[in-house]
């Protein structure tokens, strides 16, 4: 599995680099969980560039690290999300409850998408 | 095109099975000018009909077995993925009493019925499951094919 990170003095960037789905969930989940222990008191920035399919349980993943961010008073952004991820988030109406931004300019409308019709997560 | 293409395959309830089933349906389906956003959006409905075989079907057991028939038609991919599992006493229940479980977010059958054109689950405890469908190609693009 392919996880890379960088630490700021406020912020944890970590990178993803493979696809999101049953057979990688446990391991992701594992070394989230380890470097969000391991550098508490600090917000997370999660770059999904390298990632090029998410499904539910993926994003089960995801939304279980966000809560437990969310519970110690600490925020989770995703970036570099690509459009086959952006499609996933949008229908679950994820803008709700956390933050992301598209992989480029050709993504840039992604930002404006109000998720209306997903479902509430939170 | 004129003739269908198909396949069928039938895997072990094994989570890293769930990439196979999605690379397979995705080769298939490249066959058909379906665009890049419903290539994707056909992976993910798979995926999804694929984990809820292993994770509630066989409840994480690898040894069930799923089946997966795939076949091309000129207008539509059509899917049907079968468990012999658990089943479900009733799928509109099922579907609402989704979230809870663990990280399970309920969104499976959300995103197959948002990503397809037809969805239809059939499904019997202590007997199984088997979820139904399908994607039409586009008008336009069969159209341009065609030439
Ligand atoms: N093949 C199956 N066999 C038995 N029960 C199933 C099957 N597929 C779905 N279900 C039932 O239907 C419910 C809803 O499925 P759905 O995929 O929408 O949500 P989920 O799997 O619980 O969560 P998520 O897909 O977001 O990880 C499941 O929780 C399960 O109880
Ligand atoms: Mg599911």
């Amino acid at each position: 599995m392919a996880i890379s990170y960088r630490v700021e003095p406020h912020l944890l960037i970590v990178g993803l680099e493979q696809d999101l789905d049953l057979a990688s969930a446990p391991d992701v989940r594992a070394a989230l969980d380890a470097l969000l222990d391991r550098y508490p008191d600090r917000d997370v920035r999660l770059d999904v560039g390298e990632v090029r399919f998410l499904d539910s349980t993926g994003l089960g993943v995801l939304l279980g690290r966000y809560r437990r961010l969310a519970a110690s008073g600490r925020s989770m952004h995703l970036v570099g999300v690509r459009p086959a991820v952006a499609a996933v988030l949008t229908v679950a109406g994820v803008r709700q409850v956390m933050t992301w931004e598209g992989a480029g300019a050709d993504e840039g409308h992604e930002k404006g998408v109000v998720a209306d019709g997903g479902s509430q997560l939170v | 095109m004129e003739e269908a293409n198909s396949f069928s395959l039938e895997v072990a309830s094994h989570p890293d099975n769930v990439g196979l089933v999605r690379l397979a349906v995705s080769a298939l389906a490249a066959g058909a000018p379906f665009g890049v956003p419903d290539l994707e959006e056909i992976r993910v409905a798979v995926s999804e009909a694929v984990t809820n075989a292993v994770v509630h079907g066989y409840g994480g057991c690898r040894t069930g077995r799923v089946r997966i028939e795939a076949t091309l038609f000129p207008d539509r991919l059509s899917l049907v993925v079968s468990d012999q599992g658990r089943g479900m006493e009733d799928v509109a229940l099922a579907r609402q009493a989704a979230a809870g479980d663990g990280e399970r977010l309920g969104l499976g059958l959300l995103f197959m019925e948002t990503f397809m054109d037809h969805v239809a689950i059939d499904s019997h405890p202590g007997r199984g499951t088997r979820v139904v469908m399908e994607k039409r190609v586009p008008v336009a693009a069969m159209a341009a094919d065609g030439d």
